[in-house]
């Protein structure tokens, strides 16, 4: 489902005397339908990078990217829109919404760009908001005001109400009680049980040797400057 | 899939200075394009050029037409260039009172658009226009009153009202939340994002203020000195700059 | 006979003049520049009219002038006078024996028939006027036959009023085309727009000359919902007992004493001298006696 091949990306800072970071070096990965796999290697060694560069956040300079039929690195802007509507989905570690909209809104915009039935799509962003234990009285109003434990889980279920078929998850248990990490592992699971192929970055190691499939270490394509 | 609006080459000189040159790209129906850049950058005289305000002195703007497909808006004879614009299109000014008429009532207001494609039933044409009212949080009670007496937000909404009240397709904005308050912003940015997913809008916005382009712009981009130096996906652009002036630009913002 | 020229006006100007009423005939509703001239008399007494009028008549002409339908007050005897003076026409207060008549805000209201002229005077002929000031951009509306602005005002008058309360200078569409201000005529008078004889239309500060030809279409601008009504007061006149003509309300006393009559003073005599009489009418002639 992701598949990645001899990727490479570096960043030209042209306001900094044009210094050029590399930062991804030929890296390789492919990730199946129904399987779960953790990016790892110490902090700064690219996992974020690499998981932007598979959204399309990132420019890739060169390889290929392959989300469904999709070329990442070759696509026009308005495939990318399509892809992360339908197929690719993505819970940053950051909520960025229009200040104001409701925390329900915001859970089931992902079904209505969809083009989903307005009382459906809110029937699921409660249940969803429900089982994360996001309390009642809050979901009206708009999650900016939240804690960060609130918002990560607001994102969480923003992330699932939509059943993508790929889905990049940047530290989805971080911050979040037991409870609430158990049922956020308990989403990852039933994500990959329906067949969804994921990407994720765990600090929480438990989680990861709980859900992951198998690790894998983006040191190893890290280019030698971090060293 | 064809695309909604298509823009070849087009440049507009003021004298031997460029107001914008060699901008093409293509917009498909849906999408929402941001074009950012410091004032003088062109970027209003390409929404001009675009929308029709102003005659480009080279290149093509096609829009995809109802009946006769893609046709080239520049070349075509001004009467249907003015009823595209009543129409298919939209513009949004930045300040409320060029785009609307301040000694008229908000319902008539939005009503003109509807008399101007021959709505000939009061009741419908007021009926319509409560209904638009309410759908950018202005109260049916105020549909008499003049957009004189009006905030600034409300009077923003109204000209939105006014202009989507015939459905159009495709919505120029010139600044559309500038000059407002940032918590009228949030709302306004709000209203425009609903109203883009439910009606299934094409919009093109110009702003130099890169929040309101990360929050309603599917694409980006970045205009100096009168010509696109940068496009791509709006998180993309913002997030990964590849350009020196779009990395000074982003960087030269507090964090959004 | 006097030292002016026939009608007061060069002939150089009145071929002028003409040729932009023949051209208005030709584009029934559309405005023609014209360049007006300045006449012994101040804007916004008819000098519009005043033109059209000199650049129309012939000495075998038959002239009458109303003012707000009566022939006897300052304006209309002035200008009688003027080209009693300046032509040597004949004069008349008989609608049925005019043969150019000039008015100001009313059409007579016996019918006209196809060998009589009707000169208005118009004080603001554009009217789109109301809701865009810019001449550049009301012509641009004229040509493209946007005219959704119109409605605008029909719209605004409803909201405020409940009604189409614009009683006079009521919008009309000229032959399908040209939306045209039929100058301060109450709208009672719309539907007499439509009609045999030949309507000029003068307005000399904004230098405008236009015409409705003989038979023409002319429609007053309305709702569905909101039809255009032509409205008079509900009453008979008090003089000659008509219940089919425009009336002018008069205040009698300060005890709320009034009278209606006919504002066609000429439409009124004429009843009364064939018998018709109205309710106040002998309360009138005693007091005169």
């Amino acid at each position: 489902m992701i598949t990645v091949e001899n990727v490479s990306k570096s960043f030209t800072l042209h306001n900094q005397g044009a210094a050029e970071i590399p930062v991804m070096h030929d890296a390789s990965l492919s990730v199946a339908p129904g399987e779960c796999v953790a990016l790892v290697g110490a902090s700064g060694a690219g996992k974020s990078t690499l998981m932007r560069m598979i959204y399309g956040n990132y420019l890739t300079q060169s390889g290929k990217i392959m989300v469904g039929d999709l070329d990442i690195v070759s696509a026009a802007p308005r495939e990318l829109i399509h892809l992360r509507r339908t197929t690719l989905g993505y819970v940053s570690q950051f909520l960025r919404v229009v200040p104001r909209v409701s925390t329900l809104d915001v859970v089931a915009e992902p079904l209505m760009v969809t083009g989903s039935n307005r009382d459906l799509a809110m029937e699921r962003a409660k249940a969803l908001l429900l089982r994360l234990n996001i309390p009642q009285r809050l979901w009206r109003l708009s999650p900016t005001t939240f804690s960060g434990g609130e918002q990560q889980r607001v994102n969480i279920a923003r992330g699932f109400a939509y059943p993508y078929p790929a889905l990049l998850l940047d530290e989805p248990t971080a911050s979040l009680d037991p409870t609430n990490r158990a049922t956020v592992l308990e989403m990852i699971a039933e994500a990959k049980a329906r067949g969804a192929a994921i990407i994720g970055i765990f600090h929480d190691h438990a989680a990861r040797d709980k859900i992951c499939d198998r690790e894998f270490d983006v040191t190893a394509f890290t280019p030698d400057k971090l060293s | 899939m064809t695309p909604l609006l298509q823009v070849e080459n087009i440049a507009k000189m003021y004298g031997a200075r460029i107001g914008c040159a060699n901008v093409s790209f293509d917009l498909y129906p849906g999408e929402v394009m941001g074009i950012v850049g410091e004032s003088g950058s062109g970027k209003s005289t390409l929404l001009n050029c675009l929308a029709g305000h102003l005659q480009p002195d080279a290149g093509a703007v096609c829009f995809d037409t109802r009946t006769e497909g893609l046709r080239n808006t520049v070349t075509m004879s001004e009467p249907e260039r003015r009823m595209l614009s009543r129409t298919d299109w939209a513009f949004v000014h930045q300040h409320a009172r060029d785009g609307l008429r301040m000694n008229v009532s908000a319902g008539g207001n939005v009503g003109e658009r509807l008399m101007a494609v021959n709505a000939r039933h009061y009741g419908d044409i007021r009926a319509k226009a409560i209904d638009w009212l309410g759908r950018v949080e202005i109260s049916a009670d105020r549909i008499d009153d003049r957009p004189t007496v009006f905030s600034g937000g409300m009077q923003q909404r109204l000209q939105i009202a006014r202009n989507l009240v015939t459905g159009p397709r495709l919505v120029f904005m010139d600044e559309p939340t500038g000059g407002l308050d940032v918590s009228v912003q949030a709302r306004l940015l709000d209203l425009l994002r609903g109203l883009v997913r439910e009606m299934g809008l094409s919009a093109i916005i110009v702003t130099h203020d890169l929040a309101v382009v990360r929050l309603l712009a599917d694409r980006l981009m970045v205009m100096k000195d009168g010509h696109v130096i940068e496009s791509g996906l709006t998180d993309q652009v913002l997030d990964d700059p590849q350009h020196a002036y779009t990395q000074l630009l982003v960087s030269s913002v507090l964090q959004v | 006979m006097t030292d002016y020229n026939f009608a007061y006006l060069d002939e150089q100007t009145k071929r002028m003049i003409r040729r932009a009423i023949l051209k208005g005939l030709a584009i029934p509703g559309y405005q023609v520049p014209f360049a007006s001239r300045e006449m012994p008399m101040p804007y916004g007494w008819g000098t519009g009219g005043v033109q059209v009028s000199a650049a129309v008549l012939t000495p075998e002409d038959r002239f009458k002038v109303i003012d707000q339908g009566a022939d006897d007050t300052t304006n209309a005897v002035s200008i009688r006078r003027f080209f009693e003076k300046t032509a040597g026409v004949a004069v008349t207060e008989a609608t049925a024996e005019a043969s150019v008549i000039q008015t100001r805000h009313r059409i007579p209201e016996l019918p006209l028939r196809e060998d009589q002229i009707l000169v208005y005077q118009v004080p603001i002929p554009e009217p789109l006027r109301f809701l865009e000031p810019s001449e550049v951009e009301t012509r641009k509306m004229h040509s493209l036959e946007e005219y959704g602005l119109m409605h605008v005002k029909l719209y605004e008058d409803i909201s405020q009023h409940g009604t189409i309360a614009t009683a006079y200078a009521y919008p009309v569409k000229v032959e399908g085309r040209y939306v045209m201000d039929p100058s301060p005529i109450p709208k009672f008078d719309n539907p007499k727009l439509e009609m045999a004889g030949v309507q000029l239309f003068g307005a000399g500060r904004e230098q405008r000359i236009y015409a409705v030809p003989p038979y023409t279409q002319v429609v007053s601008l309305d709702f569905d919902d909101y039809p255009f009504a032509p409205t008079k007061a509900d009453h008979a006149c008090d003089l000659c007992g008509a219940t089919d003509s425009y009336l002018d309300e008069l205040i009698m006393d300060d005890a709320g004493g009034r009278m209606f009559m006919c504002s066609d003073t000429d439409y009124c005599g004429t009843r009364r001298v064939a018998g018709h009489v109205g309710a106040q009418a002998a309360a009138l002639a005693e007091d005169a006696a």
